[in-house]
């Protein structure tokens, strides 16, 4: 269980050696997760950690959790290991802010969604698109008079190559969300929160 | 309950009465243990000034001149009072005039509740009269803040504020409170905030830690400690005593570390950073254990890091686990407060002693008596110093006074040679470098410790950034002592002109008034000193006035300090001329 001020902020204990170094300074993709309490402005103040720092958020998405009253942000950047520890050190000391870790790719389980906007007399003239979005594992969401609605769900790459796939049909509009993700760790949100309560409790005796 | 409570007050804030949002700000700040604030009035806060009026015997109220008076007039108190400063503006204008006294207090770590008025909450987002979105401007320069649109969350908010600000590493608080719920009533009840689940200002003590930091000190051969205000601010001043002593380990201080360890120690080796003592900056590289205490590894401390300690183990004991390998990488970091880390390490340490390599620093401390610190405290001839002056001060005031800075030249000669022997003396704008923050913050500091002597040492140019607050000192007879260093010069900046611009001195040369006339003004006691001979009785005078008193010192014009690190340069790099 990590807990939100002393711990490791991941299960690596990566030790200061000349290799280590070379690593820390490898830009690479991280994924941090936040966990909050649900207060309006904290948004902000979560971003401005990384503005203040010129590190620009490839995406975020803030949602609900199992537990009422606290958020999830889910936050990828690319970045150095260096760099994002920092990060999420500054993180953590914003009030509000329950715990938050930072992960690579391998150790969480991940998904984006996309939804794409194609003229309908695409899918009227012939089934192309149509088995386009069956053999990619997506779905059609809505057929309208002049379009339709196609969603799928993947990583990053899956989402973008069905996308060079509809272009040639004439793709509308192309959104995609920010990454939500659920680490490996055998955490549970409860117990943890539940340890962060008594930790806020230790006093000094002066 | 901190302070007595008039009787009826008493029973307004046990019964649960019926309030305005306003009384409840002036109750919630009354049962927080608040006798005095600062600030200035204005359309969005007059309620809360309304209220006030009638508690005016329980709570002082400091009109100041100017809302940055307020706030750094707070700062000043809670530097010398280890208390919670507290300040009030009004919304828009007086909000925005907060914000650089937040951003000094935010990086220098002081303890502040600042509470502002926001037009009313159906107003928010119009682009009302006043109205400013202070929450979205303090929010990277504050520790919390928090905007308030319903009276029942006043007393809950201001708990928390109170106790965000002054626990673990501190900092400002900003509460914005808007109209409507400052006019609204409710029943009013207080209870002060002793946790908060997603905030843990103290760390939980790691044990191995504390003995692998034991295992270092017990290997090394040549430690060196490192001070900052962190000792200050967890009052670990007996507990490091205690530990340099049974140690043997030579200390060093930051800007903000000064008056935490006796200069007279035989274990202190000096002042750190740009301006600092020569070997308590070159033997930073000698070291073989750099032993960071409370303090962050500014870059005026470091200068260029790539070469900084590089072959020395870092052991770092600090309360923010997001200063622990932020700029030094440590080989053990103690997360931990000062003061309960110090007292463990000091258990677990045997006694040792370091005559050869305390030697290094005192030999260092020969070259730079010769080369730098003769010439500037005991010139003998040509204009004054900056540094005999402040020699002198320090001197005459036993090292006992509390000593308020501005920013530049003479604060440094100031760091460098006010012997500070008392804690809690020195009142500095260390991280920001906030020019025109030394008079407020004097004036603030004599509140905050009224049976001190309490000195303001200023430039001619910090002093007119906010001389407007001698208004303030003139109206509540406040007896603070104030020194100008007058060189007719932005010092610093033509310092630097000199050294590293080719002595281009662009837009540094100032045409002052007359000084003494402005103060004056105010019917405060005013001397002008212009040579050697006079300087010594008219600091006397100063002394020995029991008001508040301005004293104009004429020093050379081109006078530089030194030793100084170029900045970003090794530390070893440090000319002394």
């Amino acid at each position: 269980m990590e807990d939100k001020k002393n711990a490791q902020i991941t299960d690596k204990n990566i030790a200061i050696n000349g290799s280590a170094m070379a690593e820390d300074n490898q830009v690479k993709t991280f994924t941090i997760s936040v966990l909050t309490e649900n207060k309006s402005g904290l948004l902000n103040g979560v971003t401005i950690v990384f503005t203040r720092r010129k590190v620009n958020i490839e995406s975020i998405n803030v949602s609900i959790t199992e537990v009422e009253g606290v958020s999830r942000y889910t936050i990828m950047v690319s970045c150095s290991r260096e760099i994002v520890e920092k990060i999420v050190k500054q993180i953590r000391k914003l009030v509000e802010v329950l715990g938050a870790f930072v992960y690579e790719q391998e150790e969480i389980h991940y998904q984006e969604l996309a939804l794409y906007k194609v003229q309908s007399k695409h899918i009227m003239n012939g089934n192309k698109v149509e088995n386009l979005v069956r053999n990619n594992g997506a779905r059609i969401l809505v057929i309208e008079e002049d379009y339709i609605v196609i969603e799928k769900t993947g990583h990053m790459h899956e989402t973008f190559n069905m996308f060079e796939k509809l272009k040639p049909f004439g793709v509308l509009e192309f959104v995609r969300s920010g990454r939500i993700a659920i680490s490996k760790s055998k955490r549970e949100t409860t117990t943890f929160l539940k340890e962060l309560e008594e930790a806020s409790k230790i006093k000094i005796n002066k | 309950m901190g302070t007595l409570l008039a009787k009826e007050i008493e029973q307004k804030v046990k019964q649960g009465q019926k309030v305005t949002g306003a009384e409840a700000v002036i109750l919630s700040l009354l049962c927080e243990g608040v006798e005095t604030v600062f600030g200035y009035p204005g359309g969005a806060i007059m309620p809360i000034y309304d209220a006030l009026f009638q508690y005016q015997e329980q709570l002082k109220h400091i009109l100041v001149r100017h809302e940055q008076g307020a706030i750094h007039a707070a700062q000043g108190f809670a530097r010398v009072s280890g208390e919670v400063g507290v300040c009030m503006a009004t919304s828009g204008p007086g909000a925005t005039n907060l914000i650089t006294g937040i951003a000094d207090a935010k990086i220098d770590s002081t303890p502040l509740v600042c509470i502002t008025g926001q037009v009313a909450s159906h107003l928010l987002g119009t682009d009302a009269f006043q109205e400013t979105d202070v929450i979205g401007i303090s929010m990277p320069v504050t520790k919390w803040n928090y905007q308030v649109t319903t009276v029942e969350e006043i007393p809950e908010v201001i708990a928390k504020a109170f106790y965000i600000a002054h626990s673990g590493r501190p900092g400002p608080v900003l509460i914005d409170i808007t109209k409507d719920a400052q006019i609204a009533s409710f029943e009013f009840k207080y209870k002060k905030c002793e946790s908060i689940r997603s905030y843990h200002p103290v760390p939980k003590i790691n044990h191995d830690h504390i003995q692998q930091a034991a295992d270092l000190i017990s290997q090394a051969k040549k430690p060196y400690m490192l001070i900052g205000q962190g000792v200050t601010l967890s009052n670990a001043e007996q507990e490091l005593i205690a530990f340099v002593e049974k140690s043997g380990i030579p200390v060093a201080s930051t800007l903000l570390g000064l008056s935490a360890f006796p200069p007279d120690h035989e274990l202190y080796v000096g002042y750190l950073g740009m301006h600092g003592n020569y070997g308590a900056n070159i033997l930073t590289n000698t070291c073989d254990l750099l032993i960071a205490c409370g303090m962050r590894f500014d870059d005026r401390v470091t200068g260029n890091l790539d070469t900084y300690a590089k072959q020395a183990k870092v052991l770092h004991i600090e309360i923010d686990p997001a200063e622990i390998d932020k700029n030094v990488k440590t080989d053990v970091a103690v997360n931990a407060d000062a003061k309960e880390a110090l007292t463990l390490l000091t258990a677990k340490i045997e006694k040792g002693a370091y005559p050869e390599w305390l030697a290094e620093f005192r030999e260092c401390d020969g070259m730079e008596k010769d080369k730098v610190i003769d010439h500037h405290i005991k010139p003998g001839k040509g204009e004054l110093k900056m540094g005999e002056v402040i020699h002198l001060i320090s001197e005459k005031t036993k090292g006992e006074a509390v000593v308020v800075t501005d920013v530049g030249q003479h604060q440094m000669a100031t760091s460098r040679y006010y012997k500070y022997r008392s804690n809690k003396s020195n009142v500095t704008s260390g991280g920001l470098g906030t020019m025109g923050f030394a008079l407020p913050a004097a004036f603030g500091a004599k509140i905050g410790a009224p049976d001190r002597e309490v000195i303001a040492i200023i430039g001619d140019g910090g002093f007119q950034m906010t001389l407007q607050e001698l208004g303030s000192i003139f109206q509540y007879k406040v007896p603070v002592k104030i020194v100008v260093l007058n060189n007719n010069f932005l010092g610093m900046v033509r310092q630097w002109q000199q050294l590293f611009f080719e002595k281009r001195y662009s837009s540094t040369e100032m045409v002052n008034p007359n000084f003494t006339a402005i103060v004056s003004g105010y019917d405060i006691t005013t001397n002008k000193v212009t040579s050697r001979e006079k300087i010594g009785e008219a600091i006397d005078q100063m002394i020995a006035h029991q008001g508040p008193y301005f004293l104009e010192v004429i020093v050379e014009k081109e006078e530089n300090v030194f030793p100084m690190v170029p900045s970003g340069a090794c530390v070893t790099e440090i000319r002394l001329e």
